[in-house]
């Protein structure tokens, strides 16, 4: 008899009544009470409503965050004003940057304005005061900020975040600019979503009838960003820089934080549970995306390059002349360059430039040129779009753009 | 007629509605500048519409809004998620959610007291 009134007394509790109120220890409150200042409780103020919005049941640190909302040119006067705001805060893990609007060495090529270059720099100041590492690259798990296997992190930047969680097997949910600068101050993040193993599961089995090569990685990615709301499952062969593509055009096109692929993801052994959806994908439907354009500009990097990608190109370029009248460049991390400088070289010396601590998507580039090649299907998404310039772009795999610039 | 939802940023003020049906993409819909979301007039006023879209970024925009001093009176939304939650409590614009927008017309006189709100 009492078990069954205890259940059903359970149930009067629960029904109807909404829980809103996450757990907060006796430091939290504190902070959220205003005792550390009103910039940290603002800043917590954001981690418990979002968490709240999205049922968590309290914070949980985190090791490390990656900040988006750097480049003058989408966060404008306004984010400049609301960073200069927050004085006197620090973050309080290992926090990094994603790309800003130029490399300083290229301010011509770029076309950078006064305006600009002194904004930016006042945005890069104003993250350097909090404490924040200014690397300004999209792939800080290269070398400036490695997250290991089941760690919680708080990640903005939709390709980091994907190739966190499947390639990794890091944990972040996909953060805005504002809530990733929160949790990288408080240095936790609300425990929702990726961070809970019953949200990590597969939602979709994607089936291709071919075995896709070069640019088949990121026309897929585009392709399933549009067909898929979840987590979809994959059983395909690639590496990790193939991957890498496929991740960021499918966080592009679409809201996808995470896809398991079969001996790969770390945990996609315990991804398939139940009967999930299937998706099919045919050769022909990727074949329709490929087109052909002559280009002026072929950017490699989006995101950054990894360092086995720079010997590729490095390899394929030695001791060849760059085509006249269409523009080489490859975008890598700061982190990327310095420790491949022997590289570099041989691309420069090739007649190709190699930039740092920007991009293809939020520099000028896509202003500049009208007609660009990439590896990208995610600049592909957002250069062909009227706000980036609306240029014609064509996604090609590696080797096919490195013999177009071929003299 | 009174509704209750939850409040995001708490506040209380009155005035005119501005409804939008559909989701707004929050860095491109508005005009942070000019004080406008798809053209109309929002300075002043008590901004209603389902949730938030697009780039993160956009809380920035919202943000905006009250740099440029053109601040709605509050917001009232279906279902807040991180752009609009984190851009309204960055600029403190009054905000509240969990309500059945539907109830509410374009150009009706509301007051808001934190998370409630009367249909005048």
């Amino acid at each position: 008899m009492s078990t069954i009134w205890q259940c059903y007394s359970q149930d009067l509790e629960y029904s109807g009544i909404e829980v809103t109120n996450m757990y907060l220890t006796k430091e939290e409150e504190r902070i959220l009470d205003g005792e550390y200042g009103e910039n940290y409780a603002k800043m917590m103020n954001i981690l418990v409503k979002i968490g709240e919005i999205y049922g968590a049941d309290k914070l949980i640190p985190i090791t490390s965050a990656q900040l988006s909302g750097v480049s003058y040119n989408t966060i404008g006067d306004a984010g400049l004003h609301f960073l200069n705001s927050l004085k006197n805060v620090k973050v309080a893990v290992k926090t990094t940057l994603n790309p800003l609007a130029f490399d300083e060495r290229y301010l011509d090529a770029l076309q950078v304005d006064a305006t600009l270059f002194k904004k930016q720099m006042e945005i890069i100041k104003a993250y350097k005061n909090m404490g924040v590492k200014t690397t300004a690259t999209c792939t800080p798990y290269y070398y400036d900020n490695i997250p290991k296997f089941g760690e919680h992190i708080a990640w903005a930047e939709s390709s980091a975040v994907i190739y966190a969680n499947s390639i990794i097997g890091a944990r972040t949910n996909r953060e805005g600019a504002v809530t990733a600068l929160a949790s990288a101050i408080i240095g936790k993040t609300p425990n929702y979503g990726l961070h809970l193993d019953e949200e990590r599961k597969a939602t979709h089995i994607v089936e291709l009838d071919f075995q896709p090569e070069g640019e088949d990685f990121p026309l897929i990615g585009l392709h399933i960003g549009k067909k898929v709301q979840g987590i979809p499952y994959l059983k395909i062969k690639g590496d990790n820089d193939d991957f890498k593509l496929m991740g960021a055009a499918m966080a592009a096109s679409g809201s996808i934080a995470m896809y398991h692929v079969e001996n790969l993801t770390p945990e996609y052994k315990n991804a398939i549970q139940g009967n999930l959806e299937r998706i099919e994908i045919e050769k022909n439907e990727i074949e329709k995306m490929k087109k052909s354009v002559d280009v002026e500009l072929v950017a490699i990097g989006c995101p950054h390059v990894s360092p086995s990608e720079l010997r590729k190109i490095a390899e394929f370029v030695k001791g060849k002349k760059k085509k006249r009248g269409v523009e080489f460049w490859v975008f890598a991390a700061r982190s990327v360059w310095e420790n491949h400088k022997e590289l570099i070289k041989i691309i420069e010396n090739f007649g190709g430039k190699v930039m740092v601590d920007t991009c293809v998507v939020v520099s000028n580039a896509g202003k500049i040129f009208h007609k660009i090649g990439t590896t990208s299907g995610k600049a592909a998404f957002y250069l062909s779009k009227d706000k980036f310039g609306g240029a014609e772009v064509v996604v090609k795999d590696l080797y096919t753009l490195l013999r177009s610039v071929i003299e | 007629m009174i509704l209750k939802g939850r409040s995001i940023v708490e506040g209380s003020t009155e005035g005119e509605v501005v409804k939008f049906d559909k989701p707004l993409v929050i860095l491109s819909d508005i005009d942070e500048k000019k004080g406008e979301i798809l053209g109309r007039d929002i300075k002043g006023k008590i901004v209603v519409f389902p949730w938030g879209a697009g780039s993160t970024v956009g809380s920035y925009t919202i943000y905006g809004l009250k740099y440029y001093g053109n601040s709605p009176k509050a917001f009232i939304l279906k279902k807040a998620e991180t752009i609009v939650a984190a851009g309204a409590i960055i600029a403190n614009i009054p905000t509240v959610d969990k309500i059945d927008i539907s109830k509410i017309r374009d150009g009706a006189h509301v007051i808001i007291r934190n998370n409630e709100i009367e249909i005048k």
